[in-house]
């Protein structure tokens, strides 16, 4: 009992849960294989005394349960509604310029390319020009703008989806390997990303060059100003 | 760097009250540039943050939030209600809250 210090003879500091859960060897890998259960059959023949009972008879092994529902419970209903779709704004259609409303880009002016199965909008700042990557946003954080960019050129592949954007889980660092600063190197941005980003930013900035300006208007962000009323902006 | 204000104005008039009782689970915003009642209804459902500092740093910053959403217009005069996730206190009369444009329905 070297976890539970006695507090009297006999006594220890700690109830037996709490030893158990201080030992914690629920935590380690299951080395022992459970053994192998021996098969037992469904029924059992007996012999049976009477004449009239035939000397033998099977007898299950497991008894039926006596109960038996005298009234039928109802199952539930299998529902075949699904979620549907976000309805995307009237406002926001391929190729409209957007505004960045939070998060780290916030105030940037992106091109929205778009919807994901998820709802969200994909979105391309392009990267060359303004700083913003493929993206996913939420409409409710976005201002549509007139603006609009010809995409028709612009092919999204397919790898670009909502699991493109998923995190990479992490491998789990081990106490003594983060002594040892082991894992702390900054990883490289993955170079399959980096080459989706540019195979759809092509296009995209090639027609954004035949228009006048264009380029400058993504580039610069936008922000309100004093005495600004937003309700009154057209954007 | 050109304007990145992200928010406008607005500043806090006081509790919703009638002539006696106040009811502070709801505040009235006074919002900038707006003066009508049809004007307040656009920023109806906008997030509204009250930032304020404070002594004690938690999670390593010493700025804290109170988090509010635009309500409902009040009175004809561009004023506005607005709950907060916390009822504000009353100290924070008159000081000015961040109105966000988000959710966005632009």
């Amino acid at each position: 009992m070297a976890r539970s210090q006695p507090i009297a003879p006999n006594v220890g500091r700690l109830s037996r849960s709490q030893v158990s859960a201080k030992r914690g060897l629920f935590k380690g890998k299951k080395t022992s294989a459970a053994p192998a259960k021996p098969e037992t059959p469904a029924h059992t023949e007996k012999t049976v005394g009477g004449k009239a009972n035939g000397e033998k008879r099977l007898v299950p092994t497991n008894k039926a349960s006596k109960y038996y529902p005298a009234e039928d419970v109802r199952k539930p209903r299998v529902s075949r509604k699904t979620p549907g779709k976000t309805a995307l704004r009237s406002s926001i259609t391929p190729g409209t310029v957007l505004i960045l409303l939070a998060g780290r880009f916030s105030g940037k002016r992106v091109v929205f390319l778009k919807q994901l199965d998820s709802g969200l909008l994909l979105v391309s700042g392009p990267f060359k020009i303004n700083g913003v990557p493929l993206r996913r946003v939420s409409q409710a954080y976005v201002i549509a703008t007139s603006t609009k960019v010809d995409i028709s050129n612009v092919t999204v592949p397919e790898t670009v989806n909502d699991s493109f954007f998923a995190k990479a889980k992490a491998a789990k660092s081990t106490k003594e390997g983060e002594f040892f600063g082991e894992g702390k190197e900054k990883k490289a941005f993955p170079e399959e990303k980096k080459s989706e980003q540019k195979a759809v930013d092509a296009a995209l900035l090639a027609s954004i060059k035949k228009v006048d300006n264009l380029a400058k208007y993504l580039k610069a962000s936008w922000g309100l100003s004093k005495s600004d009323r937003f309700h009154e902006l057209k954007f | 760097m050109a304007a990145t204000r992200l928010y406008t104005k607005g500043r806090i008039l006081g509790h919703k009250r009638g002539k006696r009782n106040s009811r502070p689970n709801q505040s009235l915003v006074q919002i900038e540039g707006v003066d009508s009642k049809e004007a307040a209804r656009h920023y109806l459902g906008k997030r509204v943050a009250y930032v304020y500092k404070a002594k004690r740093e938690i999670n390593g910053s010493k700025v804290r939030v109170i988090w509010g959403r635009i309500s409902r217009p009040h009175g004809n005069s561009g004023a506005a209600k607005a709950k907060f996730r916390t009822n504000l206190p009353a100290k924070v009369f008159g000081a000015s809250v961040r109105i966000m444009l988000f959710p966005s329905t632009i």
